[in-house]
């Protein structure tokens, strides 16, 4: 068997089975989708809590008036009742709130609501707006009987307005089709975020397995059996196919919850009540998703759902496996070669911190690139083979023609195969070199060395 | 052609020369020993034989040809600075480095249970690297340097880090491996087991060899004709007698006997010395200062140093 594939099989199979990848592996996309949901999850739940507002209305004009919501209900009281609670009891009912209107509500627009906690934001808001629509309609039907003119309440009706504008995308044929900036960024940022998590996470992994090799002083005995480009090799690339791993059984479970979820949220009986009306008034207070989807009404979703799949994603994924393996190799051969010159943890960080800076200096300027997908700073970075694999990832969802792609890809392969071809040169005769650290000269005479 | 030979090797390493012209033989069989001060270049040497680096000049030769990078599947390597990965388990371990020497993993098995046995490990299998003490680390490495019957050993300070005990079962394994047929490269800085085990040595100091030879002739050759006599009779007598071709160095009596250190100045053998004592006293023991390999080792490299 060769050599390589020898190598490759270990460190591709002790990192697989250790528990911690299995582990983080599973739980990332649970947590993920945690965050995503479970805000509105839980803001779901807390409607169906109900909560009691007792009313003394001392202007008698809301009698009846006052719709109850999923989670707050109107009881109309007399005055004897009302001091009692008001004066003791309160949290001995089952009451949560005390609201009392004055006699001059029309004039002083105010109201007063008591309660033995601080009042929740829903149960306020609710409050709040049906007290106004309430008023509000009275003074319109008021206003309309004066003026006189029949069928005015329709017609102010018709004067509300609602614009969307829907963005489209030429094609090279011509024909338009559907897109949307947001979510061609939201596609953008992850993609380049992705990637520069993991050429950071596994270039790292890389780093401290050759290091562990050398200091462990196992390195001499595997290199009087292989060459040390194919230790170097098999362990870049086996650290590659981790990665890709834990990337397939991301995007696999990650459907799979989605799926799961989706059937459970926007099951027909949610859809119903988003249609009922009375939660399109739901304010922003609201938990994200919760919100997002009692405001979102069916055929918006329709539309997103469109925009999503006028993405390309297969040729976002088939970029994203081309940048990630080019970058990964790149950046994770010239750490292997950094590792492999240094004995210590300290001096690795020393020279790490130049290796590292493209790196973290493709995540900084990336929320301009975001903004400005054609300008000059997004053309050049991502051309520079240092920077490409994250920014040119964050382009391609705004759509970039395929010669620009093609000479990214281009210059990233070549630069990449110098990379490669410098560390192992360093790494050769790095790995065997204990004691002193060596100096950025002394690394470039290694490159002459012969093996 | 022996079985291995480095001709005129030489290997500098920016701007430092570890080797200068260095040529040893190897002969199908020897235990070859390969003795110098640290830092002379001993290791140098060794990695050029295991092809983890290359001379800058010089050849080298292996059963008669030049060295070829599948050879590396008939050498076994035990370096000075030992290391296994600590977190892997002991057997999946030796699998993976036989594998790495060529071996199927059914071959490595089936090896691995003999060792395994013949060392009573069979118990550490399933454990840690770090979950074994030094010594039954270095037991591991061992067996893993052997595992694929290589013809040509090289050992580096084998018994660093070992008892007594498991010092003496491995020089009794490679004397073992010596019978079956391997030929062995033996560094190391502890000369009494040079004097046990190996039949020939090269002593390189400074990057230059600067000795070369049978451990007998080697011996002999820096005998300085110092014999240690233990008597029963008249010292004044003697001393009369022999004055005229011996140096009397050292001279010690005691109530049941005497003992003197004397040289000989002109090389005369040893019966002749005997022929000369024994008519005026009776000789308790007698014997001839032979130095050391410790001996000629400090010798030899401090004369060169001069």
């Amino acid at each position: 068997m060769n050599k390589t594939l020898i190598i490759f099989k270990r460190e591709y199979l002790t990192r697989v089975k250790k528990k911690s990848f299995l582990i983080l592996t599973l739980i990332t996309p649970f947590l993920f989708a945690g965050i995503v949901f479970l805000p509105g999850y839980l803001a779901t739940r807390e409607n169906k809590q109900e909560h009691k507002v007792a009313v003394l209305d001392h202007s008698s004009i809301f009698l009846g008036e006052l719709k109850n919501s999923n989670s707050t209900h109107f009881f109309f009281i007399q005055k004897d009742e009302y001091e009692i609670l008001r004066q003791n009891n309160l949290k001995n009912s089952d009451y949560y709130a005390l609201l009392e209107i004055p006699q001059s509500i029309l004039v002083s627009n105010r109201v007063l609501v008591y309660s033995n906690r601080q009042i929740n934001l829903d149960v306020k808001n609710h409050i709040n707006r049906q007290l106004e629509s309430h008023i509000e309609n009275q003074k319109r039907a008021k206003l309309v009987e004066q003026v006189g003119v029949p069928d005015l309440e329709r017609q102010l009706q018709e004067t509300r307005t609602r614009i969307s504008v829907e963005t489209l995308k030429l094609g090279e044929d011509g024909a338009g089709r559907q897109g949307s900036t947001e979510i061609a960024m939201i596609v953008g940022y992850a993609a380049g975020f992705l990637i520069y998590m993991f050429v950071f996470i596994y270039g790292s992994m890389v780093m401290r397995g050759v290091l562990e090799e050398k200091q462990s002083r196992i390195v001499e005995i595997i290199i009087s059996s292989a060459k040390p480009v194919q230790l170097m090799m098999g362990k870049i690339l086996a650290l590659a196919a981790v990665g890709l791993t834990q990337f397939m059984l991301w995007v696999v479970l990650m459907a799979a919850i989605f799926t799961g979820a989706k059937s459970m949220f926007f099951n027909e009986e949610a859809l119903q009540q988003m249609t009922q009306g009375d939660n399109v008034m739901m304010s922003a207070g609201n938990g994200a998703m919760g919100g997002m989807m009692n405001n979102v009404d069916p055929e918006q979703i329709q539309t997103i759902m469109n925009q999503i799949q006028g993405i390309n994603f297969v040729q976002i994924i088939t970029l994203f496996l081309v940048y990630f393996i080019l970058g990964y190799l790149l950046y994770s051969s010239l750490m292997a070669a950094v590792a492999a010159a240094v004995d210590s943890e300290e001096d690795m960080n020393q020279f790490m911190l130049p290796i590292t800076v493209p790196l973290i200096g493709a995540i900084i300027i990336l929320a301009n690139v975001i903004k400005n997908p054609e300008g000059p700073l997004a053309f050049w970075a991502s051309h520079i083979p240092f920077t490409s694999p994250i920014i040119m990832m964050v382009r391609i969802p705004f759509g970039v023609p395929w010669y620009e792609i093609a000479i990214s890809v281009g210059i990233l392969a070549l630069s990449t195969y110098g990379a490669v071809w410098i560390a192992a040169k360093i790494y050769r005769v790095g790995i065997l070199m204990y004691g002193k650290k060596p100096s950025w000269k002394e690394l470039g005479k290694w490159l002459t060395y012969r093996s | 052609m022996d079985f291995f030979v480095a001709e005129n090797v030489s290997k500098t390493y920016s701007g430092h020369q570890a080797l200068t012209d260095v040529s040893v033989n190897i002969k199908q069989g020897q235990v070859f020993g390969l003795l110098g001060p640290n830092g002379a270049g001993k290791t140098t040497l060794i990695r050029i034989i295991n092809q983890i680096t290359a001379p800058d000049t010089g050849k080298v030769f292996f059963e008669g040809r030049p060295l070829r990078s599948t050879d590396i599947s008939r050498i076994g390597y035990l370096p000075e600075e030992r290391g296994l990965y600590k977190k892997m388990k002991v057997g999946e371990q030796a699998i993976y480095l036989a594998q790495l020497k060529g071996l199927s993993r059914r071959d490595a098995l089936k090896k691995l249970r003999y060792w395994f046995e013949k060392f009573e490990m069979q118990a550490w299998w399933d454990k840690k690297v770090m979950e074994l003490s030094k010594g039954m680390q270095q037991k591991v490495q061992f067996v893993c340097t052997v595992l694929h019957e290589p013809t040509l050993l090289i050992f580096d300070e084998p018994f660093s880090g070992f008892d007594p005990i498991n010092a003496n079962l491995l020089k009794h394994e490679i004397l073992n491996l010596r019978e079956q047929g391997a030929t062995i490269i033996f560094s190391t800085h502890n000369m009494s087991s040079v004097e046990e085990v190996c039949d020939h040595i090269a002593l390189i100091n400074n990057s230059k060899k600067i000795l070369d030879g049978n451990i007998y002739d080697l011996k002999s050759s820096y005998r300085t004709n110092t014999f240690d006599v233990e008597y029963k009779g008249e010292f004044t007598q003697l001393e009369r007698l022999l004055s005229s071709e011996y140096e009397i160095v050292n001279h010690v009596e005691s109530f049941h006997s005497n003992k003197m250190t004397i040289k000989h100045m002109n090389g005369n053998g040893n019966n002749d010395l005997l022929m000369k004592v024994t008519p005026h006293a009776e000789i308790v023991s007698f014997s001839e200062q032979i130095p050391s390999m410790n001996e000629v080792f400090i010798r030899v490299v401090q004369e060169n140093n001069k």
